[in-house]
């Protein structure tokens, strides 16, 4: 472990508030945020407390496993991938909603599965087509509409044909209006609702997509994203740069959305599913 | 929010401030520490937060401010002062290129940042001043982004040259330069192809560009809700590239937008326009205070300063007013009445009476002996008293008592008591002049700028 913790816990000899100071500066730099760092910071306090921790050394695992611990999903957090399910994308223009989906696709069609998308962001110029181009490279068929159509009709075709394709993924695309637009939130709301009456019985996923680069608003991103719908995971984009996309920690501490998948690319497989454990190593390289 | 807004995190710690009446450097840093944190959750970068800080600490701590009136007052100006100066210059423009010659434009950023809406209205913010431009779809990776420039470059009315996604952006700027003068435009838009700061190919790309054809002005756009990362990414763009100015794009979310001080702390280029909404006419010029303002949540945290520069400023004359007339030995029911204001203003009796120098009682004996709550009621008695009898206590009789008791809502007996006690403190005002002397600000009244508690 170069780097961080070699620098600090190598290099401060003693736990004191310089010590914390620097752990507290490192969390913040990663993105994590003022408050939760400071919760972090007083969580391992109480730790090192607890069980007479004298050497920063042995600060570090403590550290890392509270963060990791966190930040573990549960076992059943991938399930949908097994059944009939319906994917709402869900995120702000360019945060790479349209990549995901198309990565994701890509993912499932390779393990075998039948999967449709829906261009139901009719809002940004050319979304459709760049959805149709990224359908191409995965091989997998679209319904897509007009721009300026409703959503929602989109949508409705999308559950014929994929109730009448029997496919095992309907991957639908949404508008990606900043989250404090309202128009934006009473749509996706009437999505759902069409999800309800017209497809019920399928595994619903709903997956926020972050910008690994975005600091604080990310949080705020989450949170109004879930007054209109319940997200069940967050794909964390970006995550190839040397951002830190540290605000997963403060977004699964407040608001309990587990990370599920991290891109880290612009091709098709730069996909993955979310590793706790490296995702913590990363944060503090 | 879930949060204490950082604008009260801002104002509690700056009330602390104005109601101690000098600034020491401790006190600097119990503000700093508050401003410390509002900037970085304001996404502002970390070290640049920690040099903005010490900067502002040493102003600060300077004598301009331990001799002004109003402590805190200095110190949210000092923070919002050097925030505008660090963010400036206001009206930042593009360079264009003298008489008919072209200038070349080259929009570069991260994948996502909003670099071809940002593009495409710059372009129409140039068309309505007058400029010829011509947008060119250097984007050949991204599937979509030449359709997505198309169709905003027809919305905003500015041609859109494209080669289709298999020549290189080298070619196709060259061939645009040349389309451009062919076809009188005198500003050529290279939109190009998001990018990682890390990704060494794709900036060589860039690079590339730069070297083959003339770009006059490279123009780095930045998302106002970027993180930590920030100087990282602009940094890197600054030295690898070489950027002339930033567009600050998705300005109309809530973002606070602590990128925007990240970024010019770390390139010291200007900040040409900010991205305000998803329509092609939402580019506006920068300005550097309302940014201030956003990034601390300042403008809230101002108002408050200028209204609390009104009220002292009228305290202050009734302060000298009732100065004069004490020592006169004259205190009426008036200025037991604006004793009251002064001290609700100052936050509570309690804290005062504690701060008091020389009267030898410690908070807990003060919170005994007297109720906030009688001196609500005690401010009921007199403002159901009439002009006359506020002004001359003298006149003051039962059937007048009687009266004022109705006014109150209280009991004749609570009427009776407090007019007592008032003739008390009447008797002991009429003494402090003598007790207080001439020393200028170092007895009770100058000590606490001017305050004064007749109790």
């Amino acid at each position: 472990m170069a780097g961080f913790f070699s620098k600090i816990f190598g290099g401060l000899s003693k736990i004191d508030e310089d010590f914390y100071e620097e752990i507290f500066e490192k969390l913040v730099m990663g993105d994590v945020g003022v408050r939760t760092s400071e919760e972090i910071v007083e969580k391992l306090k109480e730790l090192v407390r607890e069980n007479h921790i004298k050497e920063p050394e042995s600060c570090r695992e403590y550290l890392k496993d509270l963060i990791k611990n966190e930040m573990k999903l549960d076992e059943d957090a991938y399930a949908f991938e097994k059944e009939r399910s319906v994917i709402f994308i869900i995120g702000i223009n360019g945060v790479g909603k349209t990549t995901s989906i198309g990565k994701l696709a890509s993912m499932f069609k390779n393990e075998g599965k039948r999967v449709l998308l829906s261009a139901a962001d009719t809002f940004r110029a050319a979304a459709a087509e760049q959805l149709n181009e990224w359908a191409l490279r995965a091989g997998v068929e679209i319904v897509s509409g007009k721009e300026g159509q409703d959503p929602s009709s989109v949508l409705f075709d999308s559950i014929q044909s994929a109730k009448a394709k029997q496919v095992d993924v309907l991957l639908v695309d949404t508008a990606g209006r900043l989250h404090n637009k309202k128009n934006l939130m009473d749509e996706l709301e009437k999505m759902n609702r069409l999800i309800n009456s017209y497809y019920p019985l399928v595994h619903r996923e709903n997956l926020v997509v972050l910008d690994g680069t975005t600091g604080q608003n990310a949080l705020n991103q989450a949170r109004e994203f879930s007054e209109v719908t319940k997200p069940t995971g967050i794909i964390m984009t970006k995550m190839d740069g040397t951002a830190k996309g540290g605000i997963a920690v403060a977004i699964q501490s407040e608001l309990k959305i587990p990370v599920k998948y991290i891109g880290v690319g612009e091709k098709i497989d730069d996909l993955r599913r979310f590793d706790a454990g490296e995702y913590v190593d990363s944060l503090f390289d | 929010m879930a949060f204490e807004s950082l604008t009260d995190k801002l104002q509690n710690a700056f009330k602390k401030l104005r109601s101690k009446g000098l600034l020491t450097q401790e006190d600097v840093k119990t503000a700093l520490k508050e401003v410390k944190m509002a900037l970085l959750e304001a996404d502002v970068n970390f070290k640049v937060v920690k040099q903005f800080v010490s900067g502002v600490e040493e102003r600060a701590v300077g004598s301009d401010v331990l001799n002004g009136l109003n402590p805190g007052q200095m110190v949210v100006k000092i923070v919002n002062d050097e925030l505008v100066s660090l963010m400036g210059p206001e009206n930042a423009e593009i360079e264009f290129q003298p008489g008919k010659a072209a200038t070349v434009i080259m929009m570069c950023g991260l994948q996502g940042a909003g670099k071809t809406t940002a593009t495409a209205k710059l372009a129409g913010r140039l068309l309505t001043k007058g400029k010829r431009p011509l947008l060119v779809a250097c984007d050949i990776y991204r599937p979509g982004a030449i359709k997505q420039l198309q169709i905003n470059g027809q919305k905003v009315g500015v041609p859109v040259f494209e080669m289709g996604d298999s020549n290189s952006p080298v070619d196709i700027a060259k061939a645009a330069i040349e389309h451009a003068r062919k076809n009188d435009n005198n500003v050529v838009i290279l939109d190009t192809a998001g990018r990682l700061h890390i990704d060494d190919e794709m900036m060589e790309e860039l690079v590339n560009i730069k070297k083959n054809v003339e770009v006059h002005q490279t123009i780095l756009v930045v998302d106002a809700m970027t993180g930590q990362d920030a100087v990282t990414v602009a940094g890197d763009f600054n030295e690898r590239i070489g950027i002339d100015g930033v567009i600050l794009s998705k300005m109309d979310g809530d973002a606070r937008g602590g990128a925007a001080l990240s970024v010019k702390a770390v390139t010291q280029k200007p900040i040409f326009y900010v991205g305000m909404g998803e329509k092609l006419t939402d580019l506006e010029p920068f300005y550097p205070d309302r940014m201030a303002n956003r990034i601390l949540g300042m403008g809230d945290v101002l108002s408050l300063i200028e209204k609390a520069e009104e009220s002292i400023d009228i305290d202050e004359e009734t302060s000298k007013d009732m100065a004069s007339r004490l020592k006169k030995g004259k205190f009426d029911y008036n200025d037991y009445l604006e004793s009251m204001k002064q001290m609700k203003n100052l936050g509570g009796l309690s804290s005062i009476l504690g701060m008091l120098p020389g009267m030898g009682l410690k908070t807990k004996d003060i919170e005994g002996a007297i109720d906030e709550d009688d001196l609500k009621r005690n401010e009921a008695i007199i403002l159901s008293m009439t002009k006359e009898e506020r002004a001359n206590p003298k006149i003051m009789s039962l059937p007048r008592k009687g009266r004022i008791a109705k006014g109150a809502g209280v009991d004749i007996a609570v009427v009776n008591r407090f007019v007592k006690q008032f003739e008390q403190t009447q008797k002991m005002m009429k003494q402090m002049p003598g007790m207080l002397g001439g020393k200028k600000g170092k007895g009770m009244f100058g000590g606490l700028g001017g305050m004064r508690f007749p109790f």
